[in-house]
C-alpha cells in the first residue's frame, strides 16, 4: 500500500504546481492534526489550569462569614477605582505556623515510607508475575486488579473490621494463642502505614511488571555466561534496567499519598497530621477556603519539585543512552 | 569413508588421531521440551583448536546443543565433558566457556567499555589488569574509539564486534558462537569469517558455532556436523561434507546436487553400475559393498558436470537435453537443462570465455558428462 502513495509522491511535478502541491497537501491544512493536539490541550486547560486558578485566586483572598465564604481580589472602589487586594497572609501562616509545617514533613515522610514499602512488597510481585509462565500471568495481574472493581472507600473501612482490638486480625493471632491481649493498631501510624500501602501496592506493581516483562532474559543469561551468580546478575542487569519502572511506579504512589486524607482519616488516630486531613479540616470545618488552598497549592508545589527533577533526569538518561 | 585426497597427509588431524582427548565430548545427550524431543541422543567431541560448526534448517537442534554446552540449560539425560571434567551438573556462570549470543545480547545501560569489562570484573581481577585487557580486546576488534557509546549508538556490525569482544574477554578456552554472523550484510559478513578464523588461529581457542548459513560453515569450519530432527546426521571436513556426503539429505542441504535414482546392477573393482531412470547407465566409484539391486542415488554436483560437444549417442554417465534456463553469476553460470519431461539436471560452467561468446544459449541440446569418481553413491 505504502509503495503507490510513495511513487505519486516522488513523480516530479512542474515547478508552479509542485509548490502549490506542497502547501496544499502540507500537514498545516490537515484538521485532524488540530483536533489531535487541540483536545488534549483543552482539556487540560477547562479541568486542570481553570480550577488550578480558581484555587490560586481563593489562596489569595481573605475568609469571609458569606457565600462564598472569601472577599473578591478585585473591587470597584466608588471613584472608577479598581481596587486589588492579595493577601499573603495565608501562606506567610503556612510557612510560619508549625502545626502545618509538621503536617506537610509527617506527611512526606508517611509517604516515603509507603512508597519504600510499596517497592520492597511490589517489586518481587511484580518479577515473580513477569517471570511467570505466559498462561499464569493474566490471572496473576487479575488478582492485583480484582480490588479495584471494590469502592476504595469500603476496602479502606474493610480493614477497621481487620485491625480493630476485636478484628479479624487480632482474633486470629489470640486463637492461635501467640498473644494474649488484642494489639492496638487501628487509630495509630501503623495502621495508616497499612492502609496505605495496602491501597497503592497496585501502581506500584503495575509499571514494574510493564518494565519487567519486557526484560528480555537473554541478558542474564550472558550475565551468567560471563559468570555472574543469579543474585549480581539481578543487581547489575535487571535492576538499573527497572530503575524507569521503579521510578513510575514509585512517583504513582508517592504523589497521592502525600495527599491522601480518607486513609488517614479512618485508620489513623486523632493525632494524625497528615496534609490532606488538615486540608479537610480547613475547608469543611473551619470554612477558612483561602487558608485550604494555600495548603493545597503549597503541597502542590512540593510534588511538582521532585516530580520535574525526575522528569529532567529521566530525560537526561534517555538522551545520553 | 572413502577419502580422495591427492596430497599425502603430513599430519595427522585431532579427530584423525586415536591418542587425541577430545576437550569437549558429548555423550547421548538427549534435551526434551515436554512432548518435543529437540535433542536425540547426541555425541560429539570436538578437539582443542578446532572451529567447529553446527549446521542444520532451523529447529534441527542446533542451538539447543550450544546452549548445552554453555549451561544456560540441561540436558534431559546424557553427560557433557568439558576439559576432561563432567559438567553436566555445573552452572552457566561457573564453566570455562563463553558465548556471542545471536542477539549480541549487550547491557543496553553499560557502556562498551563496560560491556566488555563485565566478565573480568565477575573474576575479581584487579582494576590494572581488567583496563588492560579490555583495552586489548578493543584493539583486536578495532573499536577502541567506540569505547564511550552505549549499544544503541551503535550499528549492527559494530555491536557485532563488541559482542564478541566481551565473549573474548576472559580468554575462554571455548567460544560458543550462535549464528554470530547472522544479522550482518553479506559484505561485512564475508569480513568479518575471515577475521575469525584469524582470531581464532592467533588465540587458539576453540572455537564452537552455530549457523545455517552453510556457506559460512563451509570457509570457517574445521569439521561441521550438520544436524536434522535433532540428531547430527554427518560430522566431517567441509571438504569432506562436500565431496563426500552420506545421505541425499546432507548433499542437498549443502551447496545444490543432482541426484538420480537407481539400481545397482554390478560392481567391477572399486566401481559400481547403476541402473537410472530413462535409460542412464551410472558408472561411479563406490567402496562400499553394495548388494545388487539396491536402491541408491547418485548424487553429482553441478560443477562436476562437464559439457561433451563430441560426445555422440549414449553411454555412462551422460546425459542430452534441452537448456532451459540460464542463470548468469557473472564468475559462472548455472545451466538448467531437461533430459527428460521431469528431470531437469543442473550444471555449472565457469565463464571462461565473456559474456557475448558464450556458445550455449537457451533451447540449445546440450550432451552432458561426469567422472565416476566426481560423485558419491548414496543409499540414505
Amino acid at each position: 500500500m505504502n509503495q503507490p502513495t510513495a511513487s505519486r509522491v516522488e513523480q516530479p511535478l512542474p515547478e508552479a504546481r509542485g509548490r502549490l502541491d506542497r502547501i496544499l497537501r502540507s500537514e498545516l491544512w490537515r484538521p485532524g492534526r488540530w483536533v489531535n493536539i487541540g483536545l488534549p490541550y483543552f482539556w487540560l486547560l477547562l479541568f486542570f489550569f481553570l480550577p488550578f486558578v480558581i484555587v490560586f485566586q481563593i489562596s489569595l483572598a481573605e475568609p469571609l462569614v458569606a457565600q462564598p465564604p472569601y472577599s473578591a481580589l478585585l473591587e470597584w472602589m466608588d471613584d472608577s477605582v479598581l481596587q486589588v487586594r492579595l493577601n499573603l497572609g495565608n501562606y506567610v501562616l503556612v510557612w510560619e505556623d508549625e502545626l502545618y509545617r509538621d503536617a506537610f514533613l509527617d506527611s512526606l515522610w508517611v509517604a516515603l515510607v509507603c512508597t519504600f514499602l510499596c517497592l520492597l512488597i511490589g517489586y518481587p510481585m511484580a518479577y515473580g508475575i513477569a517471570t511467570a509462565p505466559e498462561r499464569w500471568r493474566v490471572p496473576l495481574l487479575m488478582l492485583i486488579v480484582l480490588p479495584f472493581w471494590t469502592s476504595f472507600l469500603i476496602r479502606v473501612y474493610a480493614w477497621i473490621g481487620i485491625l480493630k482490638n476485636n478484628g479479624l486480625l487480632n482474633n486470629f493471632l489470640m486463637g492461635l494463642g501467640l498473644i494474649d491481649e488484642p494489639l492496638t493498631i487501628l487509630h495509630t501510624p501503623l495502621a495508616v502505614y497499612i492502609g496505605i500501602v495496602y491501597s497503592y501496592l497496585p501502581f506500584m506493581v503495575l509499571p514494574l511488571y510493564a518494565n519487567l516483562s519486557r526484560l528480555d532474559l537473554t541478558l542474564l543469561e550472558a550475565a551468567a555466561d560471563l559468570g555472574c551468580r543469579p543474585w549480581r546478575a539481578f543487581v547489575r542487569v535487571t535492576l538499573p534496567l527497572s530503575l524507569p519502572g521503579i521510578l513510575a511506579g514509585s512517583l504513582l504512589v508517592f504523589i497521592p499519598a502525600v495527599g491522601e486524607f480518607v486513609i488517614p482519616d479512618l485508620l489513623g488516630g486523632p493525632d494524625s497530621l497528615m496534609v490532606g486531613r488538615m486540608l479537610w479540616t480547613e475547608f469543611f470545618s473551619n470554612k477558612d477556603w483561602p487558608l485550604a488552598s494555600a495548603l493545597a497549592l503549597v503541597l502542590l508545589a512540593l510534588l511538582v519539585v521532585p516530580f520535574v527533577a525526575l522528569q529532567r533526569w529521566q530525560t537526561r538518561l534517555g538522551g545520553e543512552s | 569413508m572413502a577419502r580422495l585426497e591427492d596430497r599425502e597427509p603430513i599430519a595427522l588431524e585431532a579427530w584423525q588421531d586415536p591418542r587425541a582427548k577430545p576437550y569437549v565430548r558429548i555423550e547421548g545427550v538427549s534435551r526434551r521440551f515436554g512432548e518435543v524431543l529437540a535433542l536425540n541422543s547426541v555425541s560429539l567431541d570436538i578437539y582443542q583448536g578446532e572451529f567447529f560448526s553446527l549446521l542444520g534448517g532451523s529447529g534441527c537442534g542446533k542451538t539447543t546443543l550450544l546452549r548445552l554446552l554453555a549451561g544456560l540449560d540441561r540436558p534431559s539425560s546424557g553427560r557433557i565433558w568439558i576439559d576432561g571434567a563432567d559438567v553436566t551438573d555445573i552452572p552457566a556462570y561457573r564453566r570455562p566457556v563463553n558465548m556471542m549470543f545471536q542477539s549480541y545480547a549487550l547491557f543496553p545501560h553499560m557502556s562498551v567499555e563496560a560491556n566488555v569489562e563485565f566478565g573480568l570484573r565477575q573474576e575479581k581481577m584487579p582494576r590494572a589488569e581488567r583496563a588492560e585487557r579490555v583495552g586489548e580486546m578493543l584493539d583486536l576488534l578495532h573499536i577502541g574509539e567506540l569505547r564511550k557509546r552505549r549499544p544503541d549508538q551503535l550499528s549492527g556490525g559494530q555491536r557485532q564486534r563488541v559482542a564478541l569482544a566481551r565473549s573474548l574477554a576472559k580468554h575462554p578456552k571455548l567460544l560458543l558462537l550462535d549464528e554470530p554472523l547472522g544479522a550482518l550484510d553479506k559484505k561485512l559478513r564475508e569480513h568479518t569469517q575471515f577475521e575469525l578464523v584469524k582470531l581464532q588461529e592467533r588465540i587458539g581457542i576453540t572455537f564452537v558455532t552455530v549457523t545455517h548459513d552453510q556457506e559460512e560453515a563451509m570457509t570457517m569450519s574445521s569439521r561441521i556436523a550438520v544436524m536434522d530432527a535433532g540428531q547430527i546426521v554427518q560430522v566431517d571436513t567441509p571438504t569432506g561434507i562436500y565431496e563426500f556426503p552420506n545421505s541425499r539429505l546432507v548433499a542437498s542441504f549443502i551447496g545444490s546436487v543432482n541426484l538420480f535414482d537407481g539400481k545397482v546392477t554390478a560392481r567391477e573393482g572399486d566401481e559400481v553400475l547403476v541402473a537410472g531412470e530413462g535409460g542412464l547407465t551410472m558408472r561411479m566409484r563406490c567402496l562400499q559393498p553394495l548388494a545388487l539391486g539396491t536402491p541408491v542415488a547418485v548424487a553429482v554436483r553441478p560443477e562436476k558436470i562437464r559439457l561433451c560437444n563430441e560426445c555422440v549417442g549414449p553411454g555412462e554417465n551422460r546425459v542430452t537435453g534441452q537448456v532451459q534456463d540460464i542463470a548468469y553469476l557473472g564468475n559462472v553460470s548455472i545451466y538448467h537443462v531437461q533430459v527428460s519431461p521431469e528431470r531437469v539436471v543442473t550444471m555449472t560452467l565457469a565463464n571462461i570465455h565473456s559474456r557475448t561468446e558464450q556458445t550455449l544459449t537457451w533451447g540449445q541440446e546440450a550432451t552432458m558428462e561426469w567422472s565416476p569418481v566426481c560423485g558419491v553413491v548414496l543409499t540414505d
